[in-house]
């Protein structure tokens, strides 16, 4: 039986058979920059449009939305928890001390496994950019984030997003997140859902069930 | 450690016309297939309306796919070298059954007795779960279709959504046996919910995962998967060891092409704006997800593709099944009429392309060349000169052969060939026709019944009877300039 380097020298091998031709690094990078992008890259939104956009598509998969203030954060925190019934929730490290309201059991969970975060009421956290065409927030492994378990074990995900946290269309959002691609990173767009019965898209899978969402503007 | 070879025989490998009359007998699977792709199609036709920059996105990732897969060897030894930087392991898998042994492999040395899987419809290509329940691993799909499909001892029918032939009261029943649930709802609410609680406990507890891929990023070693249910995410994340099989045609240079494709893909696919999860990641990261990662990249057939320059654009594929939900040939059959693990209009140019031609011979003739494939692809495959092509090879090879060299389809063609060329001979030949219909004509002046394989057209329909006189003697007689019989001034006579 073929060992595994073998494997690889006939893959690339058949490759090269078939594509016939080997062109330098150099030209291969070239001919990858000529490539037309001329997708829209950016809308022509102002911040408060952005922010009316995201809040729109958030609703339409039937997200929570709620509006703060940074001085008013943790009181509009204290009340979406009140409403929801929730007496506290698990936090990322790196969390400021001035979103979490008094009153409220608030512990940081990074290193919990999955069985001790099955347990937990919800999840809050903040992220690193989001997307208002497509509605969706994007986490990534750092203050505030932490690992991806955290979002994704508790039945109830509670987001904040800043005003300068939001952009319009999915390009922008990824020259925000190019440079930190190495950490593990996940689209958020709603709560879990399926289209597999039917074709119809149906709320709570195996993800959170329940995202509620506070937009920040000054 | 040792392995046992599974019999794997879930794919028939009829022709298409024998599978698509025994599944068009099914009216319920014809209703739900129907059904479902209006539904998606409704949906995804809004959601590209949106976009005054469709046609820029799909132009930009044709052109990002052609080109990776123009200089495929070098962005696969560039993932590589980014993934195992990432602290990542990348093995290589030339067929199905090298791949199956490396993942079983990996299993074993974790000595695993359950895997939880997301679906990969490379895993099903190669017959993964058949080789690890002949080896003492039991398998289990985690994504709501895919657990429909297992539970069901069915086969998947659609790439996006496998259980697509099924409705729900069918689901209902099915869960209702399997799960041990007598009291379960019809609701697709309560489906979903059956499957949250029958998963929960797995997700925690078994220790290694399989998944496939959307994207394999070159530039960063990472790896991208789109999905909707959170199944995958506790794929991703839970176990301790990640295997994910994917083909080697889905590497991207770069990890901003996927502000293309993260576009593209699920607007086509399940017509949605956004899918409620994509998940990049590279390698291992302390803290967070699983500590050992493999990725398996797979040929199988692959490679031999890019050697056709018409039909490599075939591998440009990102499985999004829009091609399949615009189809009016899937909308009747359905997907196991293709007795193909790929199906619609890519997998009628992929499945064949797939076995270098030698099985799913009569797919590239399943189709009606419409083009609605063509208009939804978003990169721009051109399914419908593809299908052409691959008809050219089937019939050039069967010509090959003396069977079908002195086949009466073949004598027939080259004899409609050779009376075409010539206007004299077409001429003889019409006038064979007039006379040699004469006992074929009903009254009404019809041809109702024609013999040997032309009874394909008049099975459905009559055909009208040829005139006593032809356009062309017509034409000669009262119109050519010069002729005897024209008075013609110019101007036109009697219309």
């Amino acid at each position: 039986m073929p060992n595994s380097a073998d494997h690889r020298a006939a893959i690339l091998g058949s490759i090269r058979r078939s594509l016939g031709v080997s062109t330098p690094a150099s030209a291969i990078a070239a001919e990858y920059a000529a490539i037309p992008r001329t997708y829209l890259q950016s809308s022509n939104l102002d911040k408060h449009g952005v922010s009316e956009l995201f809040a729109d598509r958030l609703r339409e998969y039937d997200a929570g939305v709620y509006h703060a203030s940074r001085l008013s954060l943790s009181g509009v925190i204290a009340e979406i928890l009140t409403a929801r019934g929730k007496t506290g929730l698990a936090i990322p490290a790196g969390v400021p001390a001035d979103w979490l309201p008094q009153g409220f059991a608030f512990e940081v969970a990074d290193s919990y496994d999955a069985y001790q975060l099955d347990k937990k009421q919800g999840v809050l956290s903040g992220c690193t950019v989001a997307i208002a065409e497509t509605g969706s927030i994007v986490l990534q492994n750092a203050a505030a984030q932490g690992p991806r378990t955290l979002s994704l074990v508790p039945d109830y995900h509670l987001c904040v997003v800043f005003e300068e946290q939001m952009v319009a269309t999915v390009p922008e959002a990824f020259e925000r997140i190019e440079a930190t691609s190495a950490l593990p990173t996940t689209f958020i767009s709603g709560p879990s859902a399926t289209a597999d019965i039917e074709m119809t898209r149906i709320k709570g899978v195996h993800g959170p069930r329940f995202l509620d969402v506070v937009l920040v503007a000054d | 450690m040792s392995e046992v070879h599974a019999e794997v025989t879930q794919w028939n490998r009829r022709d298409f016309p024998t599978a698509a009359r025994e599944v068009l007998q099914n009216s319920q699977t014809r209703k739900n297939v129907k059904h479902a792709t209006n539904v998606i199609q409704a949906k995804r036709n809004a959601v590209v309306a949106e976009l005054p920059d469709w046609e820029d996105l799909r132009e930009a990732g044709a052109q990002v796919k052609a080109h990776t897969l123009h200089h495929l060897d070098h962005y696969l030894m560039q993932f590589e070298d980014n993934c195992t930087r990432a602290g990542g392991n990348v093995h290589w898998a030339s067929d199905a059954a090298e791949a199956n042994r490396i993942i079983l492999r990996l299993v074993q040395q974790h000595q695993a007795k359950e895997v939880i899987k997301i679906k990969t419809m490379t895993s099903e290509e190669v017959g993964l779960n058949a080789h690890l329940e002949a080896n003492g691993v039991r398998p289990i799909e985690t994504d709501l279709a895919e657990l429909i499909v297992q539970l069901g001892k069915d086969r998947p029918s659609h790439f996006v959504a496998p259980a697509l032939h099924m409705n729900r009261h069918q689901v209902r029943e099915m869960f209702q046996r399997e799960m041990e649930l007598p009291d379960l709802g019809d609701r697709p609410e309560d489906l979903a919910t059956a499957a949250r609680s029958y998963l929960r406990e797995k997700f925690l507890r078994v220790k290694v995962a399989i998944s496939g891929g959307n994207f394999l990023i070159a530039d960063s070693g990472g790896i991208c998967i789109t999905e909707s249910e959170g199944n995958g995410r506790m794929c991703l994340t839970l176990p301790d060891v990640l295997i994910s099989i994917v083909g080697i045609e889905k590497v991207i240079p770069s990890y901003r092409d996927l502000d293309i494709f993260l576009q593209t893909l699920p607007r086509s696919a399940t017509g949605e704006r956004m899918n409620p999860y994509n998940s990049t990641w590279c390698g291992v990261h302390p803290g967070d997800g699983p500590k050992e990662f493999h990725v398996v990249l797979l040929d199988n057939g692959r490679s031999p593709i890019l050697a056709d320059k018409e039909a490599r654009q075939t591998l440009q594929c990102i499985r999004c099944a829009a091609c399949l939900n615009s189809c009016p040939v899937y909308h009747q059959t359905g997907g196991h009429a293709y007795e193909s693990v790929y199906a619609g209009p890519i997998g009628a140019i992929l499945t064949p392309q797939l076995h270098s031609m030698e099985e799913g011979r009569s797919l590239p003739y399943a189709s009606s060349l419409c083009g609605a494939c063509y208009e939804v692809c978003p990169v721009k495959i051109n399914i419908p000169e593809v299908l052409i092509h691959l008809r050219g090879k089937v019939v050039r090879e069967d010509q090959g052969t003396f069977a079908g060299k002195f086949s009466l389809w073949n004598i027939g063609m080259q004899t409609a060939a050779f009376l075409f060329q010539d206007a004299d001979r077409l001429a003889m030949a019409e006038r064979f026709g007039q006379i040699g219909q004469k006992p074929l004509v009903s009254k009404d002046g019809f041809i109702e019944w024609l013999p040997l394989m032309l009874d394909g057209w008049t099975q459905s329909r009559d055909l009208k009877a040829m005139p006593a006189q032809s356009f062309r003697d017509w034409w000669a007689k009262e119109r050519a300039p010069h002729s005897d019989n024209s008075h013609d001034d110019g101007k036109g006579s009697d219309a």
